[in-house]
């Protein structure tokens, strides 16, 4: 059953260029907001060496030489962009799931096999046509796969003009194509597995393809061995259509000047929280805990360093904004300390659930509920109209 | 000019939000007083579906400069562009003219390419051999404001 992975190209400098085509060819980097770290980078800005989330105070002298040009990234636009490719690409496949803002896996099961490669490249220009965006398509058995394929159509490994389907290949090109590629570019190979299986002396993809199951799945994991099996053609993680519903909501941001007083610090973690619930509501979820971290500067050496976080459940499953605002505070409370200079802090909603599949406890106040639904709706409704965050929750 | 400061010179239409639906009215208007007498509903129309048909490729950008008030374009105007036409002789487009884009009448003669504007005041562009036309996108109609609300 082949399965198609479709990745926009270096996705958030695509989107700046798409409006200014001034940038076609130049050196780009999209900075993370308040922070400065590359969270996107032309082809340009790779070749020279600069990492994915590197802070720009570290590559402004390389970005001062070479002339490239950063922009602080703009989600409004990404995430207009994203929703017009991927209902585009929605129509290629009855099955779609969508990966990430800037990708997707679509199901190619019954297409004719001999016309795959040919079908890849219509995907890619009929986004390329209406929204303008580059794509690369990798196609091949399973969903893992399917990823390495991409990665080839996008490094011109394998394929040609930025399709790559393995079924194309002999087992003896296969073979050769991913003796070539390090072990790292495996889909859930992070890091620190691959520094363990280099230990091991598997550092390409065919030697972890050839790895043996039972070894892999003692010294490593039940993860690691399925994604071996899915190197070697046997789907182990199924489509994911439904687009599941988000299991986490987090809103975190590095201050523009560092804060040292809990009063500052309880304002930004009330407006955050306040945002999280936002996003909660819209999804029709409820949280059943919440997590509040600080930290402080860790590229300021020389400064204490700091950080925290700290699980705060809730009484009861819910999305008001009063409720959550109130147990992160509570929460942040525990684990401030003064003394140090914060760069960041954040809040990550967990344990969500379908607000609709909530189960009547013995303390329900169903009119409580009602007032504090409809206090809910006129804020969305009062945020949306006048811009984010100009009504919240006093930290206070 | 399409103007290309990073303020905000495109705006997205909003893809997803219910269209709003207004009654449509038979008569025409003769640019002179509407009759009050035939004002029966004949249809809803929404303004999203009157303007954009093909809603993924569909942009609004907001016109700047003075070079296209021949064709009813002025400084200010919304313009809404469809990046999936391919242009015919006659469209206005918004085309790529030395890394910036701008909007101009597209001209196809033989094998020639013109981008003319619209005001005598500016001068025509015309492609060299081996120079490459790139059009961003069509423009399928404009958008004005008589009244700031």
């Amino acid at each position: 059953m082949p399965i198609a992975l479709v990745d926009c190209n270096n996705f958030y400098v695509s989107c700046e260029r798409m409006f200014n085509p001034r940038l076609e060819g130049k050196p780009v980097v999209v900075l993370s907001n308040n922070d400065g770290c590359a969270v996107a980078r032309s082809n340009e800005v790779k070749a020279l060496g600069i990492k994915m989330g590197e802070p720009w105070f570290k590559m402004e002298k390389i970005a001062r030489q070479h002339g490239i040009i950063a922009y602080s990234s703009n989600y409004t636009l990404y995430g207009d962009l994203s929703a017009r490719v991927m209902s585009i690409l929605s129509t290629f496949s009855p099955k779609q799931e969508i990966y990430s803002i800037d990708e997707c896996f679509l199901d190619l099961d019954g297409f004719d096999p001999k016309t795959l490669m040919e079908y890849g490249q219509t995907i890619r220009q009929a986004v390329k046509r209406n929204v303008g965006i580059p794509v690369c398509v990798g196609i091949a058995d399973t969903k893992t796969l399917s990823k390495l394929a991409n990665h080839c159509a996008k490094k011109g490994l394998a394929g040609k003009d930025g399709v790559c389907d393995f079924g194309t290949l002999s087992e003896e090109q296969r073979r050769a194509l991913f003796a070539g590629i390090p072990v790292n570019e495996v889909w859930g190979v992070g890091s620190r597995i691959t520094a363990r299986l280099n230990e091991i002396s598997i550092k390409t993809v065919e030697e972890l393809r050839a790895a043996n199951l039972k070894m892999i799945r003692s010294q490593f994991s039940v993860v690691l061995e399925r994604t071996v099996r899915e190197l070697n053609g046997v789907p182990c993680i199924e489509l994911d259509e439904a687009g599941t519903p988000r299991q986490q909501i987090m809103v975190s941001r590095s201050f523009g000047q560092t804060v040292t007083a809990l009063d500052d610090l309880s304002e930004s973690v009330a407006y955050f929280t306040t945002r999280a619930a936002e996003k909660l509501r819209h999804d029709g979820s409820v949280a059943s805990s919440l997590c509040v971290y600080v930290r402080t500067n860790p590229f300021k050496e020389a400064e204490p360093q700091y950080q925290r976080s700290m699980i705060v459940p809730l009484s009861q499953p819910n999305a008001d904004t009063t409720r959550l605002v109130r147990a992160a505070l509570r929460g942040l409370k525990e684990i401030y300390r003064a003394g140090y200079r914060y760069k960041k802090s954040g809040v990550l909603l967990m344990g969500l659930q379908p607000k609709d599949m909530l189960q009547a406890t013995l303390f329900d106040d169903p009119e409580k509920q009602a007032r504090s639904d409809s206090r809910m709706r006129v804020m969305d409704a009062i945020n949306r109209k006048m811009g984010q965050g100009s009504l919240t929750v006093a930290a206070s | 000019m399409i103007s290309t400061s990073q303020q905000n010179p495109i705006q997205l239409p909003a893809i997803g939000i219910l269209p709003v639906r207004v009654p449509l009215y038979s008569h025409k208007v003769a640019a002179g007083f509407p009759s009050p007498a035939d004002d029966y509903i004949e249809d809803r129309l929404s303004l999203d579906e009157h303007l954009i048909q093909n809603k993924h490729a569909t942009f609004f950008v907001r016109a700047k400069g003075n070079s296209m008030t021949g064709a009813g374009i002025f400084d200010g105007d919304l313009l809404v562009v469809d990046k999936s036409l391919s242009p015919s002789s006659g469209d206005i487009v918004i085309a790529i003219v030395d890394g910036d884009l701008t909007v101009k009448r597209f001209i196809r003669c033989g094998n020639k390419v013109i981008l003319k504007p619209e005001n005598p005041r500016f001068k025509e562009i015309e492609l060299q051999d081996g120079q490459e036309l790139q059009v961003w996108g069509v423009v399928t109609s404009t958008v004005k404001k008589f009244v700031k609300c």
